[in-house]
C-alpha cells in the first residue's frame, strides 16, 4: 500500500523516544488549581460562581456565551479562594483566572447517555450534540475549537467522513500515541458517536507510520465503518488540511472549512473525551499531556487536572536539568514559550516541552537569498519568501492577496530557512492586523 | 525561580544550515575546476582565483564596515563566491589588478548599490565579467597557452571562435569533443573543463544546495536549439555537443544561472528561466557578432526574474477546490 501523505513538508528530528514508552500516569491532585476562564477559541464563557463558593469536581462554573463557546467545569472539589486577572499565555492579554483550593474529590457529573447507540436521528442531533457542548469539549490537539460547533452545519449538510487525527506530527510529543495505545476502544467509541451525530458513513483514524503500536491497537476495534489508516511520518501531517488530503485526496478550499468538502476532523484525545462525556457523563476537566524534552529529568506522559500549575508537573517529572532554557506549551514547532511556571495547564495543553539552554539560540535574521527551500517545505503551496518580503515592506493588502491568511503557522518555512528568517512571526503579525482591521469594520 | 526562560517565538527547533555553510559548499564545488585550471594553465590560474576571492571579501568588508557602517557585519562567503567565479571567467594570463577592478565593479556596483546579498537583481560576477569584456576587450580575449604535457593543442583560439570564424568542420578538426569535455582546450581558466565543473555540481546536488531544474532546462534548450540548426546547416552552426562543451555554457548553466538570488525559486519559474537562458545563448552564438553569449543571456534573464516570478506564482493549496466541491 502506498503510504498516504501530502505535498511538501519537512522531517525534523522526532525525539519521541524520550517519552514514547512511558504509560500515562495520573498525578496527585494539586493543592490549588488555577483555572483560566478563557480556554476555548471563540467567546469565553461567563463565570457563574463567586469567591467563597464551594464547588464539586465536574460542576459547571461558567456558562457558554453564544454558539462558538463552551461551559467550563471545576477540575477539583473545593472552595473558590480568588478570582483575578492574569496574563494569558495564548491570547497575550490579562484574562480572568479562578483559584480553587482543593479537597477530596466529590463528583458532580452529567447524566450518562449509555443507550446512545439506540438513538434515532433526532435524538442524536439533540442529546448527543448538546452533550458535547455541555461537557465543555474543545479540540484537544491544541486548537481548542469548540467541538460541537463543527456539527451545527454538519447536521444540515451531508458529511462523508469523520477523521480522527492521530498523526501527532509535532516532534517530542507522545500523548496521542499513548492514548491510542491505552484507550483504543474509547477512541473508536468516540468516533462511533461522532458518526452517529452527523450521519457520515465512514470514519478514518489517521496515524503516522512511526506509531505502529497505536495503529495495531486501533485495528483491533476497526470495523467496516471505522478504518485506522497509516499516513507518512512527515511534518505537518497532523494539520487538518494535510490529514484530510492524505486520507481522502480532497482539498479544503481557500478560506473554507473541512465541512465544505464533507469532512470533519477531531483529535484522538477529543474523541476519547467525547466518549467519556456520553458514556459516563464526565465533563472535560482533565487530560493527558507529555512532559518531555532534553531539559527535563524524567520525561513521561501524565494525566492531569486542567488548572494544574506547570511547575508541579515539572517537579513531578523530576525537575529541570539545568537553569534557564525554554519551557514550551505544546511541541517545538508550534508551541508557545512561557516565562512564568506558575501558569496552569489548559484544555489545549498537549505537552510541556523543556529545552536546555544550549538548544536555545538567539535568532539573527539575515537577508533572504531566495534559495526556495521554504517553497518546497510549505504544504499549502504558499510563497513564504515573497510573503515575508511583503509583510516586512508593510504591503499587507498584497500579502493578503497572496494568501498569508491561508497560512497554518506550522513553521516549516522557518524551520528550513538558512537565513533564519522568522516567517511565522511576520505572518502572525499580518494575520493579527487583518483580524483587528476587518473585525472592526464589521 | 530566578532563572530566565527564553521566549523567542516558534518554531523552537531549526535546521543547522546557514547561508555561510551554503556559500562554503559552493566554494568547495568550484575547487575541481580550479585544480584543473592549475594543471592546464599553471600557478597563475591559482593566484588569480585566490586574488579574486580574497579581494572580493576585503572589498565587501570595507563597504559594509566603512561605507554602510554595519558594525556587526560578519562575512558570509558570498563575496568570495562572486570573486572566485569572476576569476574563473578570465584568461589565465589576465592581469591581477584588472581582475581586482572587475571585482570592485562586481561587489561594489552590482551587489552593494542594491543593498547587498539577497537584493542584487543581476549576478554580480557576470556584471564584473561583462564590465571587463567591454572595458578591456583585448586583455579579455588573449588566451593563455596550455602548459601541460598532454596538450597537443595547436590553436590559440577558443572552440566557439573557431566555429564562428572558420566553420564547424575546421573547429572539429582542431579540437576533439573529448578534449573539450576534459578541458584540453582554450578558454577562460575556469570554464574549459566540463568534467571538473560537473564533478563540482554533483557535489552541490548531493548536498542539496542547488535546484537542478535551471541547468536541465538551460542545457536542454541549448541542445535542442543547436540540433535544429545543425540539421539545417552543420558547417555554419555546429553540433549540439560542440555547443554544450565548447564555451562557457557549463560554468554558466551549472554555477552562474543557478545563483539563487538572481534566479526564480519556483519550479515553474526555474524552468522558464532556464529555457530563456538557453534560447538567448544560442541566438547570440549563432546569429550575434560575439562567439559566446552565456554571460549576456543569464544577465538578460536576471532582468526578467521579477516578471517570471509574477507569472509562475504557485496556486495555493485548495485553490482548485471549487471543482472538488461540485464533484463531491
Amino acid at each position: 500500500m502506498a503510504i498516504l501523505s501530502f505535498i511538501g513538508g519537512i522531517h525534523p528530528p522526532e525525539r519521541k523516544e524520550l517519552a514514547k514508552g512511558r504509560p500515562i500516569q495520573e498525578i496527585p491532585i494539586p493543592k490549588s488549581v488555577y483555572l483560566f476562564v478563557n480556554q476555548n477559541t471563540g467567546k469565553p464563557p461567563a463565570v457563574s460562581v463567586k469567591k467563597g463558593d464551594s464547588v464539586k469536581t465536574g460542576q459547571k462554573i461558567a456558562e457558554a456565551q453564544g454558539p462558538v463557546s463552551v461551559p467550563l467545569h471545576s477540575p477539583v472539589t473545593g472552595v473558590i479562594s480568588d478570582i483575578k486577572k492574569v496574563m494569558h499565555p495564548i491570547t497575550q492579554k490579562p484574562e480572568e483566572l479562578l483559584v480553587i483550593d482543593s479537597e477530596t474529590d466529590q463528583f458532580d457529573f452529567l447524566e450518562p447517555l449509555s443507550d446512545w447507540k439506540a438513538y434515532d436521528k433526532e435524538k442524536s442531533h439533540t442529546l448527543l450534540y448538546e452533550r458535547i457542548k455541555e461537557a465543555g469539549i474543545v479540540g484537544l490537539g491544541g486548537a481548542t475549537f469548540p467541538s460541537h460547533f463543527k456539527y451545527l452545519e454538519a447536521m444540515k449538510k451531508p458529511v462523508d467522513y469523520v477523521i480522527l487525527n492521530g498523526a501527532e506530527c509535532e516532534p517530542y510529543l507522545t500523548i496521542d500515541d499513548r492514548m491510542m495505545v491505552e484507550h483504543p476502544a474509547q477512541i473508536v467509541g468516540g468516533l462511533e458517536i461522532l458518526l452517529k451525530i452527523c450521519g457520515a458513513s465512514k470514519g478514518y483514524i489517521g496515524v503516522e507510520d512511526n506509531k505502529p503500536e497505536a495503529f495495531e491497537a486501533l485495528k483491533k476495534y476497526a470495523n467496516d465503518r471505522i478504518e485506522p489508516a497509516l499516513v507518512k511520518t512527515k511534518y505537518p501531517q497532523g494539520g487538518e488540511k494535510q490529514m484530510i488530503y492524505a486520507l481522502t485526496k480532497r482539498s479544503v478550499p481557500v478560506g473554507g472549512f473541512p465541512i465544505h468538502i464533507g469532512v470533519i476532523v477531531h483529535n484522538v484525545a477529543t474523541a476519547f473525551a467525547i466518549y467519556e462525556a456520553v458514556e459516563k457523563g464526565k465533563p472535560l476537566y482533565e487530560r493527558g499531556l507529555t512532559v518531555t524534552g532534553e531539559g527535563i529529568a524524567k520525561p513521561g506522559n501524565l494525566w492531569v487536572r486542567v488548572g494544574t500549575p506547570i511547575q508541579e508537573l515539572i517537579t513531578y517529572a523530576g525537575g529541570l536539568h539545568s537553569e534557564g532554557g525554554k519551557v514550551i506549551l505544546g511541541g517545538p514547532m508550534m508551541g508557545v514559550p512561557i516565562k512564568d511556571l506558575t501558569l496552569p495547564v489548559m484544555k489545549g495543553t498537549s505537552g510541556i516541552l523543556v529545552l536546555t539552554p544550549e538548544m536555545v539560540s538567539e535568532i539573527n535574521e539575515t537577508a533572504c537569498i531566495n534559495c526556495g527551500r521554504c517553497l518546497m517545505a510549505c504544504s499549502l503551496r504558499l510563497e513564504p519568501n515573497y510573503l515575508v518580503k511583503l509583510v516586512k515592506a508593510k504591503k499587507f493588502e498584497e500579502a493578503y492577496k497572496y494568501g498569508v491568511l491561508n497560512c497554518c503557522e506550522c513553521g516549516s518555512c522557518a524551520y528550513v530557512c538558512p537565513s533564519k528568517i522568522e516567517h511565522v512571526k511576520h505572518f502572525k503579525l499580518a494575520k493579527k492586523l487583518h483580524a483587528t482591521l476587518k473585525g472592526g469594520k464589521k | 525561580m530566578a532563572t530566565l526562560l527564553s521566549t523567542s517565538p516558534a518554531p523552537h527547533i531549526r535546521v543547522k544550515d546557514t547561508v555561510p555553510k551554503i556559500m562554503r559548499d559552493v566554494l568547495i564545488a568550484l575547487i575541481p575546476a580550479v585544480i584543473f585550471a592549475v594543471y592546464a594553465f599553471g600557478w597563475n590560474a591559482l593566484w588569480l582565483c585566490v586574488i579574486g576571492a580574497l579581494s572580493a571579501e576585503l572589498i565587501e568588508y570595507g563597504i559594509m564596515r566603512f561605507l554602510r557602517k554595519k558594525k556587526d557585519f560578519r562575512p558570509d562567503g558570498s563575496a568570495a563566491v562572486t570573486g572566485l567565479l569572476l576569476a574563473m571567467n578570465v584568461s589565465a594570463s589576465f592581469s591581477w589588478y584588472l581582475l581586482i577592478i572587475g571585482v570592485l565593479v562586481a561587489i561594489g556596483i552590482a551587489k552593494h548599490t542594491y543593498g547587498g546579498i539577497g537584493n542584487n537583481p543581476f549576478n554580480p560576477a557576470l556584471i564584473g565579467r561583462v564590465f571587463l569584456v567591454i572595458s578591456f576587450p583585448v586583455q579579455m580575449s588573449v588566451w593563455a597557452p596550455l602548459n601541460h604535457a598532454a596538450s597537443t593543442l595547436v590553436t590559440s583560439a577558443t572552440p566557439l571562435s573557431i566555429l564562428k570564424q572558420k566553420g564547424f568542420e575546421e573547429a572539429a578538426r582542431q579540437v576533439s569533443l573529448l578534449d573539450m569535455f576534459i578541458g584540453n582546450t582554450q578558454g577562460c581558466l575556469g570554464e574549459v573543463s566540463a568534467l571538473a565543473l560537473i564533478i563540482g555540481f554533483i557535489f552541490l546536488l548531493w548536498r542539496k544546495r542547488v535546484n537542478p531544474i535551471i541547468p536541465i532546462a538551460y542545457i536542454g534548450t541549448v541542445l535542442l536549439f543547436s540540433f535544429l540548426f545543425f540539421m539545417i546547416n552543420p558547417n555554419q552552426f555546429g553540433s549540439p555537443i560542440f555547443h554544450l562543451l565548447g564555451g562557457g555554457l557549463m560554468i554558466g548553466a551549472l554555477f552562474m544561472a543557478t545563483d539563487m538570488v538572481t534566479s526564480p525559486a519556483t519550479m515553474k519559474g526555474a524552468f522558464i528561466y532556464g529555457i530563456g537562458c538557453g534560447i538567448i545563448t544560442m541566438l547570440i552564438r549563432l546569429f550575434g557578432a560575439l562567439p559566446e553569449g552565456v554571460s549576456f543571456s543569464i544577465l538578460i534573464m536576471n532582468a526578467c526574474k521579477p516578471l517570471i516570478d509574477k507569472i509562475s506564482r504557485p496556486k495555493p493549496f485548495g485553490y482548485v477546490a471549487p471543482e472538488v466541491k461540485k464533484n463531491g
